[in-house]
């Protein structure tokens, strides 16, 4: 520290000599400084390819998406003139926007919260001593290897109104067919089945990990103080998979808010339905963007998007951190405070 | 996905073997009409314009210096994609195929597009080349084919129904307005309890394209919701069209799974939509097509080809272009995929009269088409905003025939939409 307020008077010849006398070991020190930003460098110059690419592929877009978001953008002469947030207040205005908002919403909690519960419930079950563990383990992930375009397509095919084979076996039945394309719920239902479909196992695996993770001291103990199978869920593994169900709950969010593949293979226009019945927030994004070409309006949308996923992200973790117990505290009020206190 | 690439990359692969066969048989040859080296043009269009690997033979053939690459995109959507995010840019293929629908589109930047030499002036329906002129008086597309609409029928279901069905008195049935066509789509519904027409809003379609200015104006006003002649055809699709429809729009895969199996009995049928339905409907027997349309002639659809003005061999795209649409080309690509030529000398031509379709009960396909083609007399203008103004109406039809909203509150809705825009 001292030599840093001495250095600017060095700047005379003179004056070097007598310094190495009282301090000899400063002025050799260009090696020791190389080593000492070494120790303090390179674990950012490590990790520095990472954020260069983020900062090329995904700040640099965020903001120049804020920039043409604030334009009425030309995409082909790839120029555009200022129109500050009139973009903002169309899509805002616009019912359809609303309307999208809801739909995604609807789809998104058609979707997580059946695949969560479901997907808890297997890995469960696929914790316990099963015969073929591999074999079981590894068939709940094969709708995740589909692509979703496929996905669609088959299911798209199943829930025709007219002509699919849910409706066929319904009639069948004597029941009545299911409006697939024409009511908002059940498009909601159709396309959630979808994103159920392909997505559960990919959770069932992950919550499975986190499962296997959890000392089996634990269980053992609780039988022997007479906890059944049911209670050693509830108050054992629960609580122990906090870290992993916040992990699964906001990327099934971000996920969820990014509903697109499947609404978009719904129906043969791609629109999300003649009334906005399947409409969510980035097909409607992809209509104004690649559709209209205004990607003046599909710019601000996306901003829109992102503010929102951010709030949703942040309630979520409160929420979630709310829900579930931290693992391993016994008093859990005493927990939340402490959580509270170091937030 | 993967297959429209498999598919992208397999014609590629078969354009590049074929030119490669080309520079190895053609050397020596002394016919080319370009100076300087080899020429590599690529050509991008979509669905099926009748471009074979032998067709595209002949021109290389005839200049050994050029080499084509055809680039086939699975539907015209994904080409209007790449379109407009590569022009002005580069990177578009020296001739890019564009739809009549986003030709409007495209127009709007027809400084970034070649013209097409004067010589080519006066090839095509008077239209068809209009629609391809800019404001400076440029040519910038050159036309291929023509949507001129006839009516699709089926015999066999029109006898049951107890109406007539030989061609020539079906054409007397359907001979007058929409009306008409709508009175005898009761008709059917009666004798038989079911839908007479495929779909709504092909009707909506059929009306929409008899009318010269339909949503905006070439001032730029738009008049979509109080010209009356849009607010007339919308009531009667949605008073009377839509009980006697079997579907709302076309293309769902209910559409094409309903046209194997009797649920309507007509459809308008421009001359690309008798392979869509011999495509779809190979096992059925009885359908037959009509010298008539109602109230007169419509067009449906049709492409043109442009040069990109940014390409590296402008000049010798220009000349492809020019082959391609020629007379003599579109009447070979006619008979490879169907595409109803729009050239004027191509329509005045025996090859096209004498032209008969098998499925269609031997139909004679080119001289009900060439009849049809004359009797349009309107085009309508349609700006680069058309295809947004029609898609919400069309949503506006959809709903009602759902039943997700009546007819006058989804008008309202439609309204709202617009004045959104």
């Amino acid at each position: 520290m001292t030599s840093t307020q001495t250095r600017p008077t060095v700047s005379a010849p003179e004056t070097a000599p007598a310094e190495p006398a009282a301090r000899p070991v400063r002025v050799l020190g260009f090696r020791q400084n190389l080593s000492r930003w070494d120790l303090k460098l390179s674990p950012y110059l490590y990790i520095s390819p990472f954020f260069i690419m983020f900062a090329i592929v995904g700040l640099f877009p965020i903001g120049y998406t804020a920039v043409i978001s604030l334009m009425d953008w030309d995409l082909v002469r790839n120029s555009g003139e200022f129109i500050g947030f009139d973009q903002y207040v169309w899509i805002l205005q616009n019912p359809q926007f609303w309307t999208a908002l809801r739909n995604t919403f609807s789809i998104f909690l058609l979707s997580s919260v059946p695949q969560l519960i479901v997907a808890i419930f297997i890995a469960a079950m696929l914790d316990r001593n099963i015969r073929a563990k591999t074999f079981w383990r590894m068939s709940v992930l094969v709708p995740f290897v589909m692509a979703p375009v496929a996905v669609a397509l088959i299911f798209s095919n199943m829930f025709g109104d007219n002509h699919g084979l849910v409706n066929g076996v319904l009639t069948d039945l004597g029941l009545p067919a299911v409006p697939w394309h024409k009511d908002p719920f059940w498009s909601h239902v159709a396309i959630a089945t979808m994103v159920n479909f392909r997505w559960t196992g990919y959770n069932t695996l992950i919550l499975l990990a986190a499962m296997q993770a959890i000392p089996r001291d634990y269980y053992e103990a609780a039988t022997v103080d007479g906890a059944g199978a049911f209670r050693q869920f509830t108050s054992i593994t629960l609580p122990s998979l906090k870290a992993t169900l916040i992990f699964v709950i906001i990327t099934s969010t971000i996920g969820g808010l990014q509903i697109f593949d499947e609404p978009r293979m719904f129906d043969n226009t791609g629109e999300g339905g003649p009334a906005q019945q399947w409409l969510t927030i980035t097909l409607f994004l992809y209509n104004i963007g690649w559709g209209e070409w205004n990607f003046g309006r599909a710019a601000a949308l996306a901003w829109i998007l992102f503010l929102i996923i951010l709030v949703i992200g942040l309630i979520n973790l409160a929420v979630t951190r709310t829900l579930v117990r931290d693992e391993g505290t016994r008093v859990p009020k005493a927990g939340k405070k402490q959580k509270g206190v170091r937030a | 996905m993967l297959s429209r690439r498999t598919k992208a990359i397999a014609a590629l692969a078969g354009a590049a073997s074929f030119a490669l066969i080309a520079t190895g048989c053609a050397a020596g040859d002394d016919t080319a009409a370009d100076d300087g080296g080899p020429i590599e043009l690529t050509v991008a269009t979509f669905n099926n314009f009748g471009y074979t690997d032998e067709l595209l033979q002949e021109y290389m053939d005839e200049h050994p210096n050029v080499t084509i690459v055809h680039n086939v995109a699975a539907e015209s959507g994904d080409a209007r994609a790449n379109y407009f995010q590569k022009l002005g840019k580069g990177g578009l293929a020296d001739i890019e195929a564009v739809e009549i629908d986003w030709f409007a589109e495209a127009m709007q930047y027809s400084d970034l597009l070649a013209e097409a030499p004067d010589s080519v002036q006066g090839r095509w329906l008077e239209w068809k080349e209009a629609a391809a002129t800019d404001a400076d008086g440029r040519l910038i597309g050159f036309g291929t084919d023509i949507g001129p609409q006839g009516i699709c029928y089926r015999a066999d279901l029109f006898e049951a129904a107890g109406l007539p069905s030989d061609r020539e008195s079906v054409a007397d049935l359907f001979d007058g307005d929409w009306e008409n066509f709508l009175d005898v789509a009761d008709d059917y519904r009666e004798a038989t309890g079911k839908p007479m027409i495929d779909s709504a809003n092909s009707v909506l379609q059929g009306i929409v394209n008899q009318i010269e200015y339909t949503y905006t104006e070439p001032d730029g006003a738009v008049i979509a919701t109080e010209n009356p002649e849009i607010a007339d055809a919308y009531e009667l699709v949605t008073e009377r069209a839509i009980p006697n429809s079997a579907y709302s729009g076309q293309w769902s895969d209910d559409w094409f799974a309903s046209m194997a199996n009797g649920e309507f009995a007509t459809m308008l049928c421009p001359g690309w939509m008798l392979g869509v339905i011999s495509g779809s409907a190979a096992d059925v027997d009885g359908w037959d097509v009509a010298d008539v349309f109602p109230n007169g002639g419509g067009n449906w659809g049709g492409s043109y080809l442009t040069v990109p003005a940014d390409g590296e061999n402008v000049e010798a795209a220009l000349e492809l272009a020019d082959w391609l649409t020629s007379p003599e080309t579109q009447m070979k690509a006619f008979a490879n995929a169907g595409t109803f030529p729009s050239q004027v000398d191509a329509l005045e031509g025996e090859e096209l009269a004498s032209a008969t379709n098998e499925y269609f009960n031997d139909a004679p396909t080119g001289e009900i088409l060439s009849s049809r083609a004359e009797a349009v007399t309107v085009a309508p203008y349609k700006d680069a905003d058309y295809f947004k103004y029609h898609d919400a109406l069309q949503n506006a039809v959809n709903r009602v025939f759902d039943g997700s909203e009546d007819a006058s509150s989804s008008w309202n809705t439609w309204v709202a939409e617009v004045e959104a825009f």
